[in-house]
């Protein structure tokens, strides 16, 4: 492991973005107009830099992974390891010896995650240029909100874990809120009470967990034999086993969001700024299904090979009914490209949880692809929205046509991404996809064969968006270019800072559609460890 | 020989009354310098300063020791000291606080008699934080009840303090009198008013289980008021609304602070049996009467209606009110345990309870100075108006939700442990659904200064830099007691000792 300045590459990755906000802070916005604009430059680079730096940090730690590493339960395979006693009280009559640790650690689980949010943060820092009013603040949230998202992937210790889960709520508040668009109130407060709903089940399962193993270490609470005969998690396939663990899958299924638990996802796309939306469904999200391989799975072994079946079909709902509610964005309500592109969110995320329920390496491995895919496919889609919204001020699917004709570089890279959304060969998410589908066809061939359906759904809305607002006829209101005065918009097509944020995404995913490994090695050994851990583990347990 | 005794242990008790001592000192050295100096704005407001700080050093000195005093009617140990200094800590906050209000001084008002009066109750609340006797809880009680009443019609010429101030006397009363009912019907019982005498009778004798119930329940009620438990919160919002805001805060945290102390100290040295106390981690209830249960209800009912009718609340004064209602439900989930564990976790949330409060009354109150009234329609903009105090107060109502990386959350994180460790996991649920309840109107007053009229005008409020510090002073604690909270729970477990009497 490298260090720098005697502090492990994880903290500095996680904390960068904390450091960044004070001194943001720190920097008066200013009154007249001149400082103003000078000081929201100033705001803006620094964010850019931060991310900048976070990604390479991010790349360092990638190439300085040990792919043959196992992780996932034991300390000794985790990489990158930092653990300090944060709060520690002897003898405490009643707690015990209460220890804390600041334990941080990355495996083949989180690596691709950690990497998938600095690449995310760093393109949506580009996304987030176009904020004019309150910059200060925005950019202050957007950081504490970087530092809350990278906390989540890298922490080893449940409390820590959930202090990183609830940081990341306010800042988010606050982003929708302030940033967002016409019913941002509504949007802002309904996505902060889904998920305190789903995490304070996590805090009882937390503190129940604790009470069985006596630390907050998650290695100890993943390890049956640590656990205390005496406490109500202790054994297996119990009652209480039970309900701890669909208390757990409900708050990590609100966050994914899986069908019926999806409600908050529209609407908070719909309202929140476009780098906001990026984060969201770029990163957010997938801190749902990590939470459940990282947490659920090996802690309650039993449990999911109990609600296997279940979860399998909760994924195969999430698919059919998410890429429906997306193709029904053609025919109703405000026809609105956002919305379209949350729901096939839904959909695409149905397609982690289906491969998490498999339980073979094929489909969890498709899984965590599709997670790292969908990221960065669904955030290049939020960006091209952003796009046209910021000059033409409207995202009705029926406003626009023949827009390859007025942009065609937008219309290019836009493609790039479409057809990743459908699955092309070639391109990322086909490979995901393609894993998920074998995976799950070995275990659940049923209800793989409806998932199936999603894919052709998918191509469905996924073409007739790109026919209605890219081909045919450009509508007369937007013949003469965007911005007459020239002064924001000094061509039709993009701008430069729009390419820095799209063009190294469509790289990565041609680049992963053609050659997933590096990727797929990153995780493949933390994986198959997964698989039989989950699979000895709960056999272990049942014959206890 | 039994004078020696006698003399030797008077002695005792007034070296360890010391800090109630220099209280009275410091109530009367005021009341004479009001009556020199009239026209001095900012005197007596030092001179209570100078008392409380001097008590509190006497306070932390005595902070280990755990003694009967006064042939038994007051036993002074560690849980009380606890309180005692908690109380006085927001004694001295509030002191801060009100001098730097509006409302208090408006129209040149003479606020001699305030800070006097609210040494007073201090001296009340002190008494009933170690009072190991009925008479003196229902003597403490009335101490501090009286003098809180006067304070809550402080500005008396504002209709509504007026209103809020005969309806804490009429309330009060009543509930004082079933108090005293139910303390002359313990006596009945059992022959005795000391706790710990109570409790032998009840381990000796066989006692009526249907009158120990209305006796028992009787006494919870009057206590239950000045915690404004539900059903006998019925005085709260008025009284919150029209008292002026640094009284309302005060009730708030310190009369609450008192009579959860007489609670729990009630309810363990009277009903639990001390024969068998050598494991702590048990206390065997005596008697027929399943005190978990009456409290376990008292505590849904507290939390549930104090959350539900908050959400409708537009008056800021009102709706922390109804916040403090569901707060004291929370803290109440503690006291059902009845473990240390349970003793532990309130300690630990009353004093984070203590910072939070305050605050989001602190922020309320200089933001009252302002605009003049607490309308939560005021608070649009607020956010651009004046930034840090904002963004203070966005810290106050995080950790009074209960998020990380607050103190709020640390002590909602025990009273849930304390929870789940005995198995209540119907209450811990019901706690989590009241606490993402709870969010909803917290969220209300920052969306209002933040979401709403964000930026619509460039007036920018200036506020003098001491209630700067006072903001920065419980702001800090919030946020780092919510990362490093080694020593709160250090303090509070040092602090569950209750004497047992000898």
């Amino acid at each position: 492991m490298f260090t720098i300045l005697g502090v492990g590459p994880l903290t500095w990755i996680t904390f960068l973005p904390i450091v960044s906000m004070i001194i943001l802070l720190l920097i008066p916005s200013g009154r007249d107009e001149k400082s103003k604009m000078v000081s929201h430059i100033l705001f803006r680079w620094l964010t850019v830099l931060t991310t900048f730096l976070q990604l390479l940090l991010a790349l360092a730690i990638y190439f300085n992974f040990d792919f043959g590493l196992t992780g996932i339960n034991q300390q000794s395979t985790m990489q990158f390891v930092e653990r300090v006693r944060w709060i520690e009280i002897q003898n405490l009559p009643l707690l015990g010896n209460l220890k804390i640790d600041y334990f941080v650690g990355i495996d083949g689980l989180s690596a691709p995650m950690v990497l998938l949010t600095a690449i995310v943060c760093f393109a949506a820092s580009f996304a987030s240029f176009g904020i004019e009013k309150g910059v200060k603040g925005y950019f202050a949230m957007y950081l504490l909100l970087d530092t809350g998202m990278m906390g989540v992937f890298v922490a080893l210790d449940f409390f820590l874990f959930y202090v990183f889960w609830e940081v990341m709520l306010l800042p988010m508040y606050f982003l929708i809120g302030i940033w967002g668009g016409p019913r941002k109130e509504y949007a802002a407060i309904k996505f902060f009470l889904y998920t305190l709903l789903g995490s304070v089940f996590m805090l009882l399962v937390m503190i129940a967990l604790y009470f069985a193993v006596g630390t907050f270490n998650m290695f100890d609470m993943m390890d049956p034999s640590k656990y205390d005969p005496s406490s109500i998690l202790a054994g297996a396939d119990t009652f209480w086993r039970y309900v701890a663990f669909a208390a757990l899958f409900i708050g990590f299924a609100i966050k994914v969001p899986s069908v019926p638990f999806h409600t908050w996802l529209p609407d908070a796309h719909v309202e929140a700024p476009t780098p906001i939306s990026v984060i969201l469904a770029g990163v957010l999200l997938k801190m749902g299904t990590y939470g459940m391989l990282r947490i659920s799975w090996p802690m309650f072994p039993d449990a999911v090979r109990y609600f296997q079946d279940y979860i399998a079909f909760v994924g195969m709902v999430s698919i059919v009914y998410g890429a429906l509610c997306a193709l029904g964005q053609h025919k109703v309500g405000k026809r609105d490209f956002k919305k379209l592109i949350a729901y096939s969110s839904v959909s695409h995320m149905g397609y982690v949880v289906l491969g998490m329920a498999a339980m073979n390496p094929e489909g969890m491995i498709g899984a965590i692809f599709q997670m790292f895919n969908h990221g960065i496919i669904t955030s290049m889609l939020f960006m091209i929205v952003g796009v046209i919204y910021d000059r033409a001020h409207t995202r009705g699917l029926d406003d626009f046509g023949g827009l390859a004709n007025k942009m065609p570089v937008y219309t290019g890279i836009m493609a790039i991404a479409f057809f990743g959304a459908i699955g092309l060969p070639g391109l990322s998410s086909f490979i995901s996809e393609f894993l998920v589908f074998v995976g799950a066809f070995k275990t659940y061939p049923v209800l793989t064969i409806i998932s199936g359906s999603g894919i052709i759904l998918g191509a469905g809305y996924m073409l007739w968006t790109l026919q209605k607002v890219f081909f045919g006829k450009l509508p007369e209101r937007w013949a003469g270019p965007w911005d007459p005065t020239g002064k924001k918009y000094k061509h039709d097509d993009l701008m430069p800072v729009e390419y820095a944020a799209l063009v190294p995404l469509a790289i990565i995913i041609i680049y992963l559609g053609i050659y997933p490994i590096p990727i797929t090695d990153l995780m493949n050994t933390s994986i198959n460890h997964l698989i039989d851990f989950v699979k000895t583990t709960g056999s272990f347990a049942a014959h206890l | 020989m039994i004078d020696e005794i006698f003399l030797s242990q008077l002695k005792q008790s007034v070296d360890l009354f010391l800090p109630e001592t220099i209280l009275v000192a410091t109530f009367i050295i005021a009341l004479i310098f009001d009556l020199i100096y009239k026209n001095s704005r900012y005197l007596i407001a030092v001179i209570s300063i100078i008392g409380l700080v001097f008590s509190g050093i006497f306070l932390v000195n005595q902070s280990t020791s755990s003694a009967a005093i006064f042939s038994g009617m007051l036993s002074f140990d560690p849980f009380g000291n606890f309180f005692k200094i908690l109380i006085l800590l927001t004694t001295i906050i509030i002191v801060l606080m009100s001098v730097f209000s509006k409302e208090l001084y408006e129209g040149g008002r003479k606020t001699g008699e305030y800070y006097i009066l609210i040494v007073g109750m201090t001296f009340g609340m002190f008494l009933l934080a170690v009072a190991n006797n009925l008479i003196i809880v229902y003597l403490a009680i009335e101490t501090m009840s009286i003098s809180s009443y006067i304070l809550a019609g402080y500005t008396k010429e504002i209709k509504r303090a007026s209103e809020a101030s005969l309806k804490y006397v009429i309330f009060g009363a009543v509930s004082s009198g079933m108090m005293i009912y139910g303390i002359s019907l313990i006596y009945g019982l059992t022959g005795s008013l000391t706790f710990d005498a109570i409790n032998s009778a009840m381990i000796s004798s066989d006692i009526s289980g249907l009158t120990l119930l209305i006796a028992g329940l009787m006494i919870i009620a009057g206590i239950g008021y000045k915690i404004s438990a539900v059903p006998f919160h019925f005085w709260t919002p008025d009284v919150y609304e029209g008292a002026p805001i640094t009284i309302t805060a005060y009730l708030s945290v310190a009369s609450k602070a008192a009579g959860f102390a007489v609670l729990i100290r009630f309810l363990k040295v009277s009903f639990f049996d001390s024969t068998n106390y050598a494991n702590d981690e048990i206390w065997t209830l005596i008697g027929t009467i399943d005190w978990q249960i009456v409290i376990a209800i008292l505590s849904v009912l507290t939390m549930t209606l104090g959350n539900l009718v908050a959400l409708w609340q537009t008056n800021m004064k009102r709706l922390l009110a109804y916040s403090s209602i569901a707060h004291a439900g929370y803290i109440l989930m503690g006291v059902v345990v009845m473990t240390d564990i349970g003793v532990t976790s309130v300690l630990i949330y009353f004093f984070v309870y203590m910072i939070m409060n305050l605050g989001a009354f602190l922020v309320v109150m200089i933001i009252a100075n302002k605009t003049g009234n607490e309308d939560i329609q005021k608070y649009n903009g607020i956010g651009h108006k004046a930034p840090f105090v904002s963004a203070c107060m966005v810290i106050f109502l995080i950790s009074l939700t209960g998020l990380p990386p607050t103190a709020g959350f640390i002590g909602k994180w025990a009273v849930f442990t304390a929870v789940l460790k005995s198995e209540y996991i119907w209450l811990a649920v019901v706690g989590v659904l009241n606490s993402v309840v709870s969010l909803y109107y917290y969220v209300k007053i920052f969306r209002n200064m933040y979401i709403r009229n964000f930026e619509d005008d460039s007036e920018i409020y200036e506020f003098s830099p001491g209630t700067y510090i006072l903001l920065i002073i419980l702001a800090v604690p919030t946020l780092i007691f919510g990362i490093y909270f080694t020593p709160l729970l250090d303090w509070a477990e040092s602090s569950v000792k209750i004497f047992l009497g000898v």
